[in-house]
């Protein structure tokens, strides 16, 4: 077997050093039942050949979204990721490295955490950042558990313009752990007044920006209602490029902001690993969930990197722990923060500015479709059109025409007829005007 | 622009203190951080004009600057490199870390992650696009289904500790189900920090389980403990300590005659793949870390993923999604619904860690049935090795053999004034990374090993002979050696008080330099 060292000689040797007959004496412990004699009922060693050629059959019975015209987003975008940040995370010094545990050893991991860390920082307008989560779903949860232990209260309300993977996955958190979710109902077109549901339980309100339907909205007003109820905003940014151009979190008051780093760096991976993105105000550090990287210096006086403030963590507290969570999303946070680095101040605006020109130019081309109309008002780079019949199987005989439609509302708030019509449409860099033609004149016949 | 020599290395810019004027030594090059690095207006991606458009931003536009530095790809490239030299990594060295398993990662793995057709495909196409994808995820689960001998699995969880939460959620809601709200979970003094913060998560009261003079479950603590209100007992098997519970079926057997479920943090399934039914133990409940067991890489800390494999009675809470195979072909289930009713519901985004599991299947395939059950022999006999080298210079902690990893105490350092955290600050000056320190915490000054399947014998006797001879050192009172190490790392000791006493968390531009609007 390629992978084991360990000649049969080799063997024979080590078991003499040990002092034990065969390999059997050292499962002496494993009950007889337990035991497993001869191999079990699976396929045998593989070379790389054989491998590589049974999963590229798989992979192949996929379409690939780079290889149509394709617009889907709906929390997770497809953009262009630089030849070197793929180059990069494949070093094998941040590849095969473990959680920096032994700081001396592991400054490469911990330096680009504190750069991560400022970024995030940054583009959300927030003032800390900490070292990544699972993805934006976990995020928003944790989210709301740091409100519940900052406010002391138990009630979270998700707006209806939250994307609903993160409304669930908050909601079954909520159910285990142990607080109310009141989810306000799906408002496409983005006029939900949250303030009037705010009362003296509530620990935090939770909104999108920009929410599930592609809408733009200044929640400031919704957290100065917040604070003078004691309570905190939760802002949540499934799309990060949005922050290139959009008025960020912090500038309207979010105590905390949550969401998902995938859409640089990551490409789709069929929704995972992706990148859970968490920053929040100086004063509320310490009720953090996950990893933090701090600033130090060596016992020579030379700056260096540490994880820190680890008495929140799990491996120190045990059951009085903030959170559970031991793994953060390291590989995934350093092809975002090399994304960003590439970019820059100039090109993360940049990028920005094309994906909006790009969804503005598509969101012209499709309203001119017979029966279509565009739902939203304000939007960055994905919007919501409402189409003349349900948009499921529209986006079915999209795809038999080899074209990614969008994400039919559907798929996420099943049963729910007034939504049945509208589709999700995300437009970014990669899409070319022929992209563009070949979605409006193939939705035009699909409509017909 | 920045002070380079100041940012890099803290010495004075006369370079007293220090051997080089660069603050770099040989290779080891200093760096800077990227924002001591910025031209404004720099930028390592050219990107076309933005189209020209009325904005529909409405009154959203961004204002002011964000603050993010400029640099080219050639700065940018350099820079990671560099910053990625500092690192110790399972490429560059066995990486003895305890109940974490530093195994080799195949490059194979990184290849068939990144075929567009896996690693280029939006979770929400329409399914009929995805059949590859889902077949995948079909794959793997028969896998793992078979290798623990369980009947299900929900591979949504997103890391080890996610799947413990999960596995407990699923144990929570059956519990409902009867009527019954249990108060208390019990959890070995051994255990990962996640067990008992996992279970206080689910709002459960978690009551330590001592552990016997051998180092195992302490069966009559635990018969003390069980109760009508204990809802799981969670055992790590192999434990922390590397010993197997030789009595694991009679502890599920009190543990279920209490109406309790037995959870079994699979950690270390590493050592008992391919060679252990875990059904038959009388699990009903288990974690894997993809990331330990089946060589995802670790990352520097992630991602990891965390499938959860269950017993019948535990099955319909899996959470959503469920990938079902019918006359169809594949399909999605993905709400709490139908089929799917008493499904606990969602716990993650989108459906798993795809990435993850294209790289396990990979390696599960290219071992098969045959190359994994050696990969968990040979780790039992790596570690054996470990111990039966080093036990006359070290102190093992308990008598006997081991499984996958070798406990050793610090009675070994008694009187030197050396501690463990000084033993293996030496060793990394010697090129080595350390063991597991100081846990699992029911051994004093604790020193956890595991060598792997994936290191030779020739790496092995190098390590022992580099730890023997630290051990002669400390013995022989060279005391001030190891306090002053480590030495010829890129930093040596880190004020971790400092740190935290005085938080750093982020960059800021010096008064005067361009400020960020916040």
């Amino acid at each position: 077997m390629r992978y084991l060292p360990l000649t049969d000689a080799d063997r024979k040797a080590m078991l003499s050093a040990i002092g034990v007959p065969s390999i059997d004496a050292l499962f002496k412990d494993v009950p007889k039942a337990a035991r497993i004699e001869g191999l079990l009922d699976l396929p045998r060693l593989q070379g790389e050949l054989e491998v590589e050629r049974a999963l590229g059959a798989m992979a192949a019975k996929n379409v690939a979204a780079g290889s149509v015209p394709s617009f889907l987003g709906a929390g997770v975008y497809r953009h262009h990721v630089p030849a070197a940040v793929d180059h990069l995370i494949q070093r094998g010094e941040f590849l095969t490295s473990y959680t920096p545990y032994q700081p001396e050893v592991s400054q490469g991991t911990l330096q680009t955490l504190f750069e991560f860390q400022t970024q995030v920082a940054l583009i959300m307008g927030m003032e800390v950042a900490n070292a990544s989560l699972y993805d934006g779903a976990t995020a928003c949860a944790e989210a709301v558990m740091m409100a519940n232990r900052v406010t002391h209260r138990k009630k979270a309300i998700l707006s209806g313009n939250l994307h609903p993977h993160y409304r669930d996955t908050t909601a079954t958190y909520g159910r285990f752990v142990g607080y109310e979710t009141v989810l306000a109902d799906p408002d496409p077109a983005g006029k939900e007044n949250l303030v009037s549901r705010i009362d003296g339980e509530t620990s935090c309100v939770v909104v999108q920006n920009p929410g599930f339907f592609g809408e733009l909205r200044d929640h400031t007003a919704l957290g100065e209602a917040c604070h003078k109820a004691g309570a905190l905003l939760i802002v949540i940014v499934t799309e990060p490029v949005s922050l290139g151009a959009v008025k960020p979190p912090g500038a309207m008051g979010a105590d905390i902001v949550a969401g998902e780093g995938q859409a640089l760096g990551m490409g789709l991976v069929f929704g995972g690993p992706h990148l859970g993105l968490f920053a929040t105000r100086d004063r509320f550090v310490r009720q953090v969930p996950g990893r933090l990287c701090g600033e130090t210096v060596d016992a020579d006086g030379r700056r260096g990197y540490v994880l820190t403030l680890s008495a929140r963590e799990q491996h120190i507290r045990r059951e009085k722990a903030t959170s559970n969570i031991c793994t953060n999303s390291n590989l995934c946070a350093l092809a975002f923060s090399i994304h960003l680095a590439l970019l820059g101040e100039a090109g993360f605006t940049r990028l920005a500015a094309v994906n909006h020109g790009k969804a503005v130019q598509l969101a012209e081309r499709l309203a001119a479709v017979p029966g279509v109309s565009v739902v939203n008002d304000g939007f960055f780079n994905e919007f919501t059109l409402r189409l003349p019949k349900p948009a499921a199987p529209v986006v079915e005989a999209l795809a038999q025409r080899r074209i990614l439609g969008g994400v039919p509302v559907s798929r996420l708030h099943p049963g729910r007829a007034e939504l049945a019509s509208l589709l999700l449409v995300a437009a970014s860099e990669t899409n070319t005007e022929a992209d563009m033609s070949a979605f409006a004149s193939a939705l035009t016949e699909v409509l017909r | 622009m920045s002070d380079w020599s100041k940012a890099v290395s803290g010495f004075k810019s006369e370079g007293k203190e220090g051997p080089t004027m660069s603050g770099s030594r040989g290779l080891q090059e200093e760096e800077p951080l990227l924002f001591e690095q910025d031209a404004p207006g720099r930028t390592g991606v050219d990107l076309p004009e933005p189209p020209a458009v009325k904005s529909r931003l409405g009154g959203m536009a961004r204002q002011g600057a964000i603050g993010l530095p400029g640099l080219s790809e050639p700065q940018v490239v350099r820079h990671y490199m560099r910053v990625s030299q500092k690192n110790y990594a399972i490429d560059t060295g066995i990486y003895p870390l305890g109940s974490c398993t530093m195994k080799h990662n195949p490059r194979l793995n990184e290849k068939v992650a990144r075929l567009p057709g896996f690693a280029d495909i939006h979770p929400l196409q329409p399914v009929s696009t995805v059949q590859g994808a889902l077949e995948l995820m079909d794959e793997i689960a028969r896998w793992i289904k078979m290798l623990t001998g369980m009947p299900a699995v929900a591979l949504s969880p997103g890391a080890g500790a996610h799947g413990e939460l999960c596995g407990m959620m699923c144990i929570w809601a059956a519990l409902d189900h009867r009527g019954e709200h249990r108060k208390r979970v019990l959890v070995p003094e051994s255990a990962h920090g996640t067990n008992p913060a996992t279970a206080a998560a689910c709002g459960y009261a978690v009551d330590p389980i001592k552990a016997d003079a051998a180092g195992r479950v302490d069966l009559a603590d635990l018969k003390a403990k069980l109760g009508p209100d204990v809802a799981a007992f969670m055992l790590t098997n192999p434990s922390t300590c590397g010993l197997f519970e030789r009595d694991v079926r009679e502890i599920a057997d009190m543990v279920h005659a209490a109406g309790a479920y037995f959870y079994c943090d699979g950690a270390n399934f590493n050592a008992i793949m391919g060679r252990v039914n875990c059904a038959e133990l009388g699990i009903d409940v288990m974690h894997l870390n993809l990331h330990k067991t089946f060589s995802t890489p670790h990352g520097g800390g992630g991602p990891g993923s965390g499938p959860v494999v269950l017993a019948e009675s535990l099955a319909p809470y899996a959470p959503v999604p469920w990938v079902v195979h019918d006359a169809g072909g594949f399909r999605l289930v993905e709400r709490k619904d139908g089929e799917a009713k008493m499904a606990l519901g969602r716990i993650k985004g989108n459906h798993g860690q795809m990435g993850m599991f294209v790289r396990a299947l990979s390696y599960m395939m290219s071992h098969g049935a045959d190359g994994l059950r050696q990969v968990a022999e040979d780790a039992v006999l790596n570690a054996n090795y470990l111990l039966a080298s080093l036990k006359d210079e070290l102190t093992p902690a308990f008598p006997g053999t081991c499984m996958h990893e070798v406990l050793f105490d610090d009675r070994f350092l008694e009187g030197t004034g050396v501690t463990t955290l000084d033993f293996a600050k030496a060793m990394t000056d010697e090129g080595y990374h350390p063991m597991t320190m100081y846990f699992p915490l029911i051994v004093h000054g604790a020193l956890l090993m595991e060598p792997t399947e994936t290191e030779s014998k020739d790496s092995l006797d190098r390590f022992i002979s580099v730890v023997k001879g630290l051990a002669r050192r400390a013995k022989a009172g060279e005391t001030d050696f190891f306090h002053a190490a480590p030495r010829l790392t890129p930093r040596r000791r880190l004020d971790e008080t400092l740190a935290a006493r005085k938080p750093v968390l982020r960059w800021r531009p010096k008064p005067g330099e361009r400020q960020a609007a916040e």
